[in-house]
């Protein structure tokens, strides 16, 4: 059933109400992570070089440092995939040995304040016996590379392998063949906060109290506590107001340990604030891919099979919890997209270079699959002269549910309406008009489309199939009225601009019959919230949501009972609304806070029928759901310069119900800006020897407000059974479609060159080169 | 190291009497000898804006300037925005086009911009777009601050 935006009703769900993140946000009194007071200040030293034996570290007089020897007992990071013939590689928490990237930490250097800490360690001297680094790929995997780590051969440390059955023949059958080569550049997510930690002892309780720029408090908890060796309950972590994260701040970060470990051993407080350079060097890393495919169509433009052979680029260590094989795996997983392709093959590796590690950035793979495939699709719509929205309606699903060739199921969507409002929304006929006398007036003009699923809110059965040593997926909620009639809602999840406290509050409300304002979202500290995993992989809505519903109606059936004992009606004719519980067919109404107060209070008078307190549990673990959406962008390119200007850009997607158009919207937006940028500006570039050139955000380029085009939105909302909100989750799409619209458009304006871009960034200086290539082939 | 000498800041109206080290920047100082912690560091290079503060009335980038520097100028950061729990025009805004995300650009952003509305509240639109660019937000894709910004300059206009 699909439904428009307007028309849902008098509830909170649905309405674009005003965050209840913001006040505190707009006046300076958020708490982010670098607020804290702390006696001691934190710098690590980093190496140099990308790879190399320590021979020696001298560390100046009187200072306090500490290196890999200090922590001999802390285990190494060494996340764990049970599949693919994936290498268990270890990292330690500081260097120890050898150093394997430029950046990582060898010693942490402790001072009264930063820039003592960071003096101090300007004056450690670190001996290091450079050994040859690999950087790329592709040389990585070449015989005769030198080995980042010697237990995994090739450098090789996970290879996903699929072929349907019946592959071989489906493609020798095929009626013609494109093939296509896809480069992904190295990207940085680059949250306006970088990552920071506070590790505080209490004297009197003996714990550790960490407090850090994560996505994942709980999970970060019993990592850390698994390395040093604690039990967890000595262990709180707290994640404040934390400043974006988009997956960087997801996975363990080695410097936090140390930072516990020093809290411990010093018994004081002990911070450190990432500046801009470490994290552009040494936090994550993403997207470092070369993706080659091979699609065979039939006479039809249909395609029949699928072959693709991806080589992610991991770095020089495995990142927890998902392992440096989210990249290729989730490339090998999700390659076919919304398209019906029974014959498929891959081809996946995770290759390790003396780089910084990879870890998952907005979107996972996905931005850089949906790019490779949209690619093949314009060029199979050359080849039979079809135009681009053509084939892709001839090829997109449209009967659900649909089970991919690697076994995904496709709930129900709106592949084909959305790419139709899109290319309404551009007036595709006009635009080609346009397009052509512009041509003839030397200006190039190019639009491009991207068509693509979104796949969220997957619980653990979805994980599980990845064989990862942890497996997470369900979330849990408790709520607790207060005599007061007010609910707090501790969750699992781990909101960092997301405005979940507002979204929950709207799905509780409804249940309810309160105001969002009586609710309060409780979230980010392992001592006040249920175990749960945090928030990514658009996940948190979708899950956390539906444990707020499902605890939401545990409380619903408390009040309903109370109310019916007290009014004397059945509890079944009680309804909740505007604050109040009323008797269906009445005006017999009793408000919620005299209820909430009964039952703390005056339990007496339900003579051992109904239990003291009001408070639920409940946990919700689906199986997953899938968003789509189509992107598209009208360029304009100057073949002189080669600089792109985005003119236009439309959003069509269907991720179900809107629990709050205005936040979906800014999701959206956010997730589009990301993606322009990954399609035009940001690059981490390495020299041969592994120094990175972009280690300032003068040289790695997130988007300014002037390289944004007006950005228009349109939705569709599929209501199915997939999740129990009807929500879909729409964290990611703004950025996995983007980038495949982008280059598309790009194509398209120099298609009169008859030059081809399959490169991101498409940066002025690529685009010149092809430019200049092309001229030279025709010269 | 080095000496460190009293300097007097004086932010959003109170004094703060200090010692700090000639290096100290002024962004540290707000943050750490003076406690007010609304004002965030982003890049400390002088590029992404998220330390904007007013120093006599002028945006500027705290993390470029020293604290010594601003000795006796008036600052003006994010907390001296609202009236109490009130917020100004401009934060209404922000809130109402749901121009922050995270929040942690967002102080730089509102001084960048009350700087600029005071100082020239008639400016075009295509300057008050061209100021926007100075300052980096990762979450917003900046069209809702866009929004924001022209509704707030518009409120300020028409009074």
């Amino acid at each position: 059933m699909t439904v428009p935006t307007k028309g849902l009703g008098l509830t909170w769900v649905g309405r674009s109400i005003r965050r209840l993140e913001d006040p505190a946000l707009l006046t300076g009194r958020g708490r982010f992570t670098a607020d804290l007071p702390a006696t001691h200040r934190v710098r690590f030293v980093r190496s140099p070089v990308a790879a190399g034996e320590i021979k020696k570290i001298t560390v100046p007089d009187n200072a306090i440092v500490f290196t890999a020897t200090d922590l001999a007992a802390v285990k190494p990071i060494t996340p764990e995939l049970h599949k693919f013939n994936y290498v268990a590689v270890a990292q330690p928490v500081l260097a120890s040995g050898f150093v394997k990237f430029v950046g990582e930490p060898i010693a942490a250097v402790v001072a009264l304040s930063e820039a003592e800490a960071e003096d101090i360690a300007d004056g450690v001297l670190v001996d290091i016996a450079e050994a040859v680094p690999v950087i790329d790929a592709r040389a990585a995997l070449a015989d005769g590379a030198p080995l980042v780590h010697a237990e995994a051969g090739r450098n090789l440390v996970v290879e996903g392998r699929i072929e349907t059955p019946g592959f071989a023949a489906a493609q020798k059958a095929a009626h013609c063949q494109v093939t296509i080569e896809v480069r992904s550049r190295r990207q940085n997510a680059t949250p306006i906060e970088a990552r920071a930690g506070h590790a505080a002892f209490d004297p009197l309780s003996g714990r550790v109290t960490l407090t850090c720029a994560t996505q994942m408090p709980h999970l970060m908890r019993t990592a850390i506590a698994d390395l040093i060796g604690m039990a967890e309950i000595e262990l709180r972590v707290i994640a404040p107001d934390v400043g974006g994260g988009f997956g960087q701040k997801m996975s363990l970060v080695p410097e936090y340990v140390v930072l516990v470990w020093l809290a411990q051993k010093l018994r004081s407080s002990v911070a450190w604030t990432e500046d801009r350079r470490e994290n552009l060097v040494a936090s994550f890393h993403s997207r470092d891919q070369y993706i080659r495919l091979e699609g065979g169509f039939d006479a039809d433009a249909k395609i029949v099979a699928l072959s693709a052979d991806v080589t992610a680029n991991v770095g020089a260590y495995s990142c927890y919890p998902t392992t440096c094989a989210v990249e290729p795996l989730m490339a090998m997983a999700e390659l076919p997209g919304p398209y019906d392709v029974r014959a498929y093959a891959c081809v996946a590796r995770g290759v390790l270079t003396n780089t910084c590690p990879m870890a998952p950035y907005r979107g996972v793979s996905r931005p850089v699959i949906t790019m490779a495939l949209e690619r093949l699709m314009d060029r199979a719509a050359e080849q039979f002269g079809l135009d681009p929205v053509e084939i892709r309606r001839r090829n997109l699903i449209d009967k659900f549910p649909y089970t991919s060739a690697t076994g995904l199921v496709f709930d129900e969507g709106t592949y084909r309406q959305t790419l139709d409002m899109a290319v309404k929304a551009l007036d595709l006929p006009a635009f080609r008009q346009r397009q052509r006398r512009a041509r003839s007036a030397g200006r190039y003009l190019g639009i491009g489309f991207a068509t693509f699923s979104e796949r969220t809110g997957y619980g653990t059965p979805a994980f599980a199939a990845r064989g990862m040593g942890v497996t997470p997926g369900w979330e849990t909620v408790e709520l607790t009225m207060d005599p007061s009639g007010c609910v707090e809602a501790r969750i699992g999840a781990s909101p960092h601009g997301q405005g979940l406290r507002t979204t929950l509050a709207q799905l509780i409300a409804d249940e309810l019959g309160l105001s969002p304002d009586r609710i309060k979202v409780v979230h980010g500290d392992t001592d006040r919230t249920p175990y749960g995993w945090g928030t990514f992989a658009s996940r948190s809505l979708v899950i956390a949501g539906g444990a707020s519903l499902l605890a939401a109606r545990k409380v619903h059936a408390k009040l309903v009972k109370i109310a019916g004992s007290l009014l004397e009606a059945a509890a079944d004719d009680i309804v909740l609304e505007d604050g109040a519980a009323r008797v269906i067919g009445t005006d017999r109404t009793i408000p919620i806070e005299t209820l909430a107060r009964a039952a703390y209070h005056q339990v007496h008078l339900f003579k051992g029928e109904i239990d003291p307190g009001i408070s639920a549990t409940a946990t919700y673990d689906p199986p997953g759901t899938f968003s789509n959406a189509c992107h598209a962008g009208i360029v304009e390119v100057d073949p002189e310069t080669g600089r792109v200007t985005v003119e236009r850009f439309v959003v069509a997607e269907d991720a179900g119900r809107l629990i709050n158009p205005m936040i979906v919207d800014g999701q959206i937006l956010g997730g589009v800006v990301q993606g322009i940028g990954n399609a035009l500006l940001e690059e981490i570039i390495y020299d041969d020897v592994g120094n990175v050139l972009t280690a300032t955000l003068a040289d790695f380029l997130p988007p300014t407000s002037r390289e944004i085009p007006p950005i228009e939105l349109f939705h569709l909302q599929t209501l199915n059974g997939a999740t129990i909100t009807r929500a879909k989750g729409l964290g990611e799409g703004g950025a996995i479609g983007a980038p495949a619209a982008i280059i598309n458009a790009i194509n398209d304006a120099l298609a009169p060159f008859g030059v081809t871009i399959n490169e991101m960034p498409a940066t002025p200086r690529r685009i010149r080169a092809a430019l200049r290539q092309t001229r030279k082939r025709h010269a | 190291m080095s000496e460190r000498s009293e300097i007097t800041l004086i932010i959003n109206g109170q004094i703060h009497t200090i010692r700090v080290e000639p290096r100290r920047t002024l962004v540290d100082a707000i943050r750490e000898d003076c406690g007010q912690t609304g004002t965030h560091i982003g890049c400390e290079h002088g590029v992404c804006g998220t330390c904007t503060v007013l120093v006599d009335g002028e945006p500027l980038r705290s993390c470029l300037m020293f604290a010594v520097q601003a000795e006796g100028k008036e600052i003006r950061t994010v907390e001296g925005l609202a009236n109490g729990d009130e917020l100004n025009p401009l934060q209404r805004a922000f809130m109402e086009h749901h121009g922050l995300q995270c929040g942690f650009c967002t102080p730089g952003f509102l001084m960048l911009i009350t700087g600029v509305l005071e100082h020239d509240p008639a400016i075009s639109d295509e300057d008050l777009m061209d100021v926007l660019s100075s300052n980096l937000c990762r979450c917003t894709g900046y069209q809702n601050i866009v929004k924001a910004v022209r509704s707030a300059a518009a409120e300020l206009r028409h009074r």
